[in-house]
């Protein structure tokens, strides 16, 4: 397939003793890492280890201040010289490098289109279409490459940057959090997708931040922390709890068994519960071609758990429940009362308090300060007629950073400058702002650190202590593990329910639509 | 797995359908444009006469030249306020320094054949500023442009003291007036000019990457393209198209008003628009810009012959721009942003 097998000794990519740093912080420190031929590379760190910075110095986006990058032993390219660093190594990046509007031909062929010789040197659209087709076809990715890019899936999208990039001849992937944005079935082909590749010569560096991704897909793990170095061993060598001490620096509970709140909160949870209406109650709700009959109950003090594979519908679900969607049967009951359907305002003003899926899209305001953004959804609280008081707000937003440990400048820092983990802390705290009746929260982890799931886990734990019911939908085990019991929907149906305490297996298999 | 299969069905169906669309979204204007002929045949017999047809045409060749450096620039994602100021201001000064100081405001510096390598250079001229502002200086486009708008128009008022620039040489009347192979001129270069820019946007790498850069200049960037200089080229040229078009309307004239151009540019936005170039960038074709514009002149020419009176086209315009905003909206089938 490529001329590595050759210099099977060689390292494929290799940093050796690099340092970065932007003004005074120091972003790597003395970092070296070698990644070796037909290998799946793990590199794992928290948000902030410096992932990224190593990231763009193998990728020729920076240069390091110190140290050297070299490939197949021999030195980097300059970093203007684009076309021998793609010749050499790609990144599929979390946010997508394509052109939504033109079609997958044109985005793989894009600026390097075929021309014709002869009378002038126009593009040829069939050749393009041609050569294209047989690249995808070549490493087995099943797309319509005529169709614009914007129409296909994350999956899809992410295969055809993969196919891309092998087809500037790199044979050197680094994959950045490519799991982000999937569902667990499109996942576990990624994965089988990575495993072929690497059986033909394709070198991956992987960063995720789901530990059991690395452990299921990886040969070998490296660690940063705080800009350093820390570990790099095969992955079956490294226990799970040595790998979160190496990250984190500490022990901690997350991968432990799952924890109980203390019995005293959980029996006044319980008399609560009974008491009064519950938090939030979803009743015969449809909606035609994503789920059909959905009915639940939330009480207060309580967190359920909202678990499916891709196409269960339980996306579409939890955003009727807030309003970001109409659900066209059914009724959404928040504390007993009715707020209109397919109303965002209506559902908030109701009590709902809730993060959305995509942080970036739905979730903030990027450029709006840290305060700004919590107490976007509660003007009513900062304020009177339409004025907002500022120092309010900022003592609200300083709040807001102490619960949930936000790493940040002040309550005035404009959430773009955070890093992925705090801006969703942000989120949480806006969801939070209003003290919900009901807390609905759609991926609340994705895309974050070890300890910074911790804290967003405990923050909704700490308000279901207040009274609120909580309702976690989520991709992610670790998440529904602290839930007091898990609603599992196949098919735009709910299937099942487990109480806390579930084993991994039996949870999947419900997932999956397998009866056990 | 059987899992693997299933998802298969609904895709297909869904991709179908959409490459349809996506085709037909560049037609999108001509079943409109139909309909307005056999309306305007309704109004008036006179309609469908060649020679009222081509009086259409030759009456929007100048400003559709506009509206193809609006739809080139808005296709990089930016926008180009001033063009309706160079319109005007590029013979405007070509007619300054052309003409004998006397009835008009006249200069006489040069000779009578400096007047179109004025006009042109005027255009580039002003372009380059453009790319210095928006480009070099990362300056706000919108906002530059505006500013630009201003100054221009009111330099062209300045040089020719609010007053019209008349008695113009034989060189800058030439191309408005004359007759090639039994058409004007001015709709052979429109119809030229339009041939050529659908085949540089449709069918070379420099004209795929003004969509690359509108769709994502990250990702254009990443690709190799060099985004700067693709945007001082657009912008240069789209400067260029006006002062061109300018040229042709004070041809047609014989004369250059110092409001030549002026308001011309929410025609040319609606034209664009209309027609499916998106104002946020990377969507749209020349082609479906020029059935935008062609539409607008249509429906004026049918209201005209339809004696509707002079003092309510202007109202008349702004709700044909609306409505025709809706049909494209329904027929494209895409939210317009």
């Amino acid at each position: 397939m490529s001329a590595v097998p050759e210099r099977a000794t060689d390292a494929v990519a290799a940093a050796h003793g690099v340092t970065k740093r932007f003004g005074g912080t120091v972003a790597l420190d003395d970092v070296s890492l070698t990644v070796r031929p037909g290998e799946i590379h793990a590199l794992v760190g928290r948000n902030g280890a410096g992932k990224s910075t190593l990231v763009a110095l193998l990728t020729g986006l920076l240069a390091p201040d110190a140290g050297a990058v070299t490939f197949g032993g021999a030195p980097a390219p300059p970093v203007a010289d684009r076309e021998a660093w793609r010749r050499r190594v790609a990144c599929v990046y979390q946010k997508s490098t394509v052109i939504p509007a033109l079609s997958v031909a044109e985005n793989v062929f894009l600026n390097r289109q075929d021309r014709r010789r002869a009378p002038l040197p126009l593009i040829s659209w069939r050749s393009v279409r041609r050569r294209a087709r047989e690249l995808l076809r070549a490493w087995e990715v099943d797309v319509d490459v005529e169709q614009p890019v914007e129409r296909l899936t994350v999956e899809q999208r992410q295969l055809v940057e993969i196919a891309r990039a092998l087809s500037h001849g790199s044979r050197f992937i680094i994959l950045d959090e490519p799991t982000a944005q999937l569902d667990g079935q499109a996942i576990e082909r990624l994965f089988q997708r990575m495993r072929a590749l690497r059986d033909q010569g394709v070198t991956f560096l992987f960063i995720s931040h789901h530990l059991e991704e690395v452990y299921e897909v990886c040969d070998i793990v490296t660690v940063l922390r705080d800009a350093r170095h820390v570990v790099t061993a095969p992955a079956a060598e490294l226990s799970r709890r040595d790998l979160v001490a190496a990250m984190t620096g500490a022990a901690t509970g997350l991968i432990a068994a799952p924890v109980g709140r203390s019995t005293a909160a959980e029996a006044a949870a319980v008399a609560a519960r009974a008491a009064v209406a519950p938090a939030l109650r979803v009743g015969g709700l449809g909606l035609p071609g994503l789920f059909a009959d959905v009915s639940f109950a939330v009480g207060r003090g309580e967190i359920v758990g909202l678990a499916g594979a891709g196409g269960s519908g339980k996306m579409a679900l939890a955003e009727c429940v807030v309003g970001l969607r109409r659900a066209e049967a059914g009724t959404v009951e928040i504390a007993g009362t009715r707020p209109r359907p397919g109303d965002v305002a209506a559902a908030l003003g109701a009590g709902v308090g809730f993060v959305p899926q995509d942080r970036h899209r739905q979730g903030l305001v990027p450029a709006l300060s840290i305060a700004e953004n919590v107490t976007m959804t509660i003007p009513d609280r900062i304020g009177r007629y339409g004025f907002i008081a500022p120092r309010r707000r900022d003592a609200l937003g300083a709040r807001s950073i102490d619960d949930l440990a936000i790493k940040a400048s002040g309550p005035a820092q404009p959430v773009a400058a955070l890093s992925g983990g705090n801006q969703q802390k942000v989120v949480m705290a806006r969801a939070l702002a209003g003290d919900p009746k009901a807390l609905v929260l759609l991926q609340p982890t994705a895309g974050v650190d070890v300890k910074a799931k911790e804290t967003l886990l405990a923050a909704a734990e700490d308000a279901a202590g207040a009274g609120a019911g909580v309702l976690i939908v989520s991709d992610d085990l670790d998440d529904l593990r602290r839930c007091d019991r898990v609603v599992v929907m196949f098919k735009g149906a709910v299937v099942g329910e487990r109480p806390r305490g579930w084993r991994d297996h039996d949870l999947i298999a419900a997932m999956e639509g397998i009866a056990t | 797995m059987s899992t693997d299969v299933r998802p298969a069905a609904p895709a297909i169906v869904r991709r179908a359908a959409g490459l349809r669309i996506a085709r037909l979204r560049d037609l999108a204007l001509v079943p409109a444009i139909l309909g307005m002929m056999v309306v305007g045949w309704i109004v008036s017999p006179a309609f469908l006469h060649w020679t009222n047809l081509q009086n259409v045409l030759q009456q929007q060749s100048e400003v559709s030249l506009l509206v193809l450096a609006e739809a080139l620039v808005l296709l990089t994602g930016r926008m180009d306020l001033s063009l309706e100021s160079t319109f005007g201001l590029a013979p405007g000064i070509a007619a300054w320094l052309v003409l004998a100081p006397g009835v008009a405001h006249g200069l006489g510096w040069l000779p009578a054949g400096w007047a179109i390598p004025i006009t042109l250079a005027v255009g580039l001229a002003i372009g380059l500023t453009n790319g210095l502002l928006i480009v070099r200086f990362g300056l706000n486009g919108f906002i530059v442009t505006l500013g630009m708008l201003i100054v221009l128009r009111g330099l062209l008022t300045g040089i020719s003291g609010g007053k019209t620039f008349f008695n113009l040489p034989e060189s800058m009347i030439y191309l408005g007036n004359a007759v090639w192979l039994g058409l004007p001129a001015s709709i052979w270069i429109c119809v030229i000019l339009y041939a050529v820019a659908i085949v540089v946007t449709g069918y070379t790498r420099f004209g795929r990457s003004l969509y690359a850069i509108g769709g994502n200049a990250d990702a254009a960037r990443a690709a190799g393209i060099r985004v700067d200089r693709v945007l001082w080229t657009t912008l240069a040229v789209a400067s260029l198209l006006a002062a061109l078009g300018g040229l042709l309307l004070t041809g047609r004239l014989a004369s250059v008003a110092a409001a030549q151009g002026s308001g011309a540019i929410f025609t040319v936005f609606a034209a664009a628009v209309i027609g499916g170039v998106s104002l946020s960038g990377g969507r749209g074709t020349i082609f479906g810009a020029f059935t935008g514009i062609l539409l607008l002149y249509l429906i004026q020419n049918v209201l005209t012959l339809g004696g509707v009176p002079a003092q309510w086209i202007g109202a008349l315009n702004g709700a044909i721009i609306l409505v025709a905003l809706i049909i494209s909206r329904i027929t494209s089938g895409q939210a317009q942003n």
